[in-house]
């Protein structure tokens, strides 16, 4: 077609770009979730195995440093490298699970809420509140005693701390809308609830859940790596940022490599992330764009 | 349907909010192909009145009806599906905003395309096909690349043509329009009026304009219903009415048209505003407001007879 009109995830994408920051973080993120992606080919050792002769060895540009572990080992041996690159799949994956686990029931939710308002909104919105009054923190350590620690139960008990804020936006957005005369236009038109909720109200309340869903990506990074540093996260010999850090505190004065380094990959993937949320809320904002 | 059936009967029509009553025993009758005007200030329950019978009237409002029958089918007694399949193919309804009317997240060619699919089980080729002939069928120049646009992208104009190819999509046998023009420059009004009028007399689908412009009135329609503060108080045919009204209130609105007051210093306009659910009068509702109640009118509240709800009709019928 000749002269297309652009769509608006086109026009959202080109005010995305604009904003250097954001594409600089995007870049940055890619490059991350990249190389755990390609863990098993990038790592030069198995992150598991343990070096015996070569715990805590420098990273190569330090003195006693080798070739063979360029970023040092830990306190058992085992590469840091390797151990950052299957840490990250673990960690982002942990992140990416848990935004998916707590945005889908909390869209679902919250389009229910929106479009029952007298029957089923005030139990769910009342459940969100309770749920809202614990601190996130203590509500998935609540969560982990109950499931047991492990990979799955640390997201989901992520997931459930971030399902109210997941609810409640999509609620408030999708109210915005169905008051909209488009709403009524397909209600007329014979669309049942099921349509309207999906096809006619969810498009346009993506914007403020995509928002969402990336601030809560890196805020999820972060609880994992907390609940890891506690213990009650991922388990050992598993490789995972928080983890690691963990477990090397008590080599922070000799070896300041085991504790920096899973932690400078927390700080560049979550203020990346942060970044593009950023980015991504000033490019779908409605009323910066109407403005435009 | 037998031809006794009427399009759309509507007999002691009530809708409350609460405690306010917006819609207060309206009847209502359109024949097949009729056009007919409401008229009303804002308030006066009729936009509420047609929301009443599409059936989109949700809670807190209460719907009640001696009956409330289109095609002959009483619309309180069907099931929510059917009730779904007969209204949104046999009734459609323009609105005033169009740009707010029109889903954001879809083109609109796409959108009148799903109607089509819905109703009509049109899809692909034929739907596009169908969908550009609709978009001409509007007068809408440039149909291949304006079924391509996302609403925003396309004038107020655009925007409720596009609303009316897709409320035409069907064929429907009502298209009850809100206050289509409202939202237009003129120029565009008066087109978008002569095309209902086409549309409404090549297709014999018959047309409610609900509006606060009598000039549309006057232009579009065959008969008018006038309403205020949620009842029917005048009901004729369009020239008669306008020639000589009978209801007071009927006789203000006219009087209120900038036309008729040229030269005069100051627009005549009706004081105070309708009555609210707290204040409404014991007798006549209009009787705060008008400048011929006596006292029987703030006592006793006027039945409608002969086409007007008033005790002291103003002038005389025409023969």
């Amino acid at each position: 077609m000749a002269a297309a009109p652009a769509s608006p995830w086109r026009e959202s994408w080109r005010s995305f770009a604009a904003n250097r920051g954001a594409l600089a973080a995007l870049g940055v993120f890619a490059l991350i979730a990249l190389a755990a992606l390609l863990a098993p080919w990038l790592a030069p050792h198995d992150p598991v195995l343990q070096y015996r002769d070569h715990m805590l060895a420098p990273p190569m540009w330090a003195d006693g440093g080798s070739r063979a572990f360029p970023l040092g080992t830990d306190e058992l041996g085992r590469d840091m490298l390797s151990r950052l690159l299957w840490g990250g799949r673990i960690s982002l994956g942990l992140g990416l699970a848990s935004v998916l686990l707590s945005m889908l029931p909390g869209v679902l939710l919250g389009l229910v809420a929106a479009f029952h308002q007298h029957a089923l909104a005030p139990v769910i919105m009342r459940v969100m509140d309770v749920m809202l009054a614990l601190p996130s923190l203590l509500l998935a350590i609540c969560v982990i005693t109950v499931l047991g620690p492990g990979l799955a139960n640390t997201a989901i008990a992520i997931a459930i701390g971030a399902l109210p804020g997941f609810t409640r936006l999509a609620r408030a957005a999708a109210l915005a809308e169905i008051g909209r005369d488009y709403v009524t236009a397909s209600r007329l038109a014979g669309a049942g609830t099921g349509r309207l909720m999906f096809a006619a109200v969810l498009p346009n309340c993506m914007a403020p859940l995509i928002v969402n869903a990336s601030l809560s990506f890196s805020s999820a990074i972060l609880s994992a790596a907390g609940l890891g540093f506690l213990g009650l996260g991922v388990q050992a010999p598993l490789a995972e940022w928080g983890t690691m850090l963990a477990t090397a505190r008590d080599y922070m004065e000799r070896a300041g490599w085991v504790v920096t380094l899973p932690g400078l990959a927390i700080l560049v993937s979550v203020l990346a992330v942060n970044l593009i949320g950023d980015g991504l809320r000033d490019a779908l904002d409605p009323k910066l764009k109407r403005a435009a | 349907m037998s031809a006794g059936t009427a399009l759309v009967d509507i007999r002691g029509l009530t809708v409350d909010f609460g405690s306010l009553r917006a819609v207060d025993g309206v009847d209502l009758r359109l024949e097949a192909g009729e056009r007919l005007g409401i008229v009303g200030e804002s308030g006066s329950g009729k936009s509420v009145t047609m929301l009443a019978l599409m059936q989109l009237v949700g809670a807190p409002g209460v719907v009640r009806a001696d009956k409330l029958e289109f095609l002959g089918r009483d619309l309180l007694e069907l099931s929510a599906r059917e009730r779904r399949a007969v209204i949104g193919r046999d009734m459609a309804m323009v609105f005033q905003d169009a740009l707010s009317a029109l889903n954001p997240s879809y083109t609109v060619g796409a959108q009148i395309a799903e109607v089509l699919r819905e109703h009509l089980g049109l899809r692909g080729a034929a739907a596009r096909a169908r969908v550009l002939e609709l978009l001409e069928l509007v007068e809408i120049p440039d149909a291949k690349r304006r079924a391509d646009a996302y609403p925003h992208q396309l004038s107020g104009g655009m925007n409720q043509r596009v609303m009316i190819a897709m409320a035409i999509a069907c064929s429907p046998r009502l298209l009850i329009a809100d206050e289509p023009t409202t939202a237009l420059d003129v120029t565009i009004q008066a087109q978008i009026m002569a095309l209902l009028l086409r549309l409404s007399t090549e297709q014999g689908m018959g047309l409610v304009m609900i509006t606060h412009d009598l000039a549309v009135v006057a232009e579009l329609t065959q008969r008018v219903a006038v309403m205020y503060a949620g009842q029917l108080v005048e009901e004729g045919a369009v020239p008669a009415l306008f020639d000589a009204p009978r209801h007071p209130y009927t006789e203000a609105l006219l009087a209120a048209i900038p036309e008729h007051n040229r030269g005069a210093a100051r627009l005549q306009a009706l004081p105070g505003i309708v009555p609210g659910a707290h204040d409404r009068p014991a007798g006549c509702l209009l009787a705060p407001r008008c400048a011929y109640a006596v006292e029987r009118c703030r006592a006793e509240r006027p039945p409608l007879a002969a086409g007007v709800r008033c005790f002291l009709p103003r002038g005389e019928p025409k023969p």
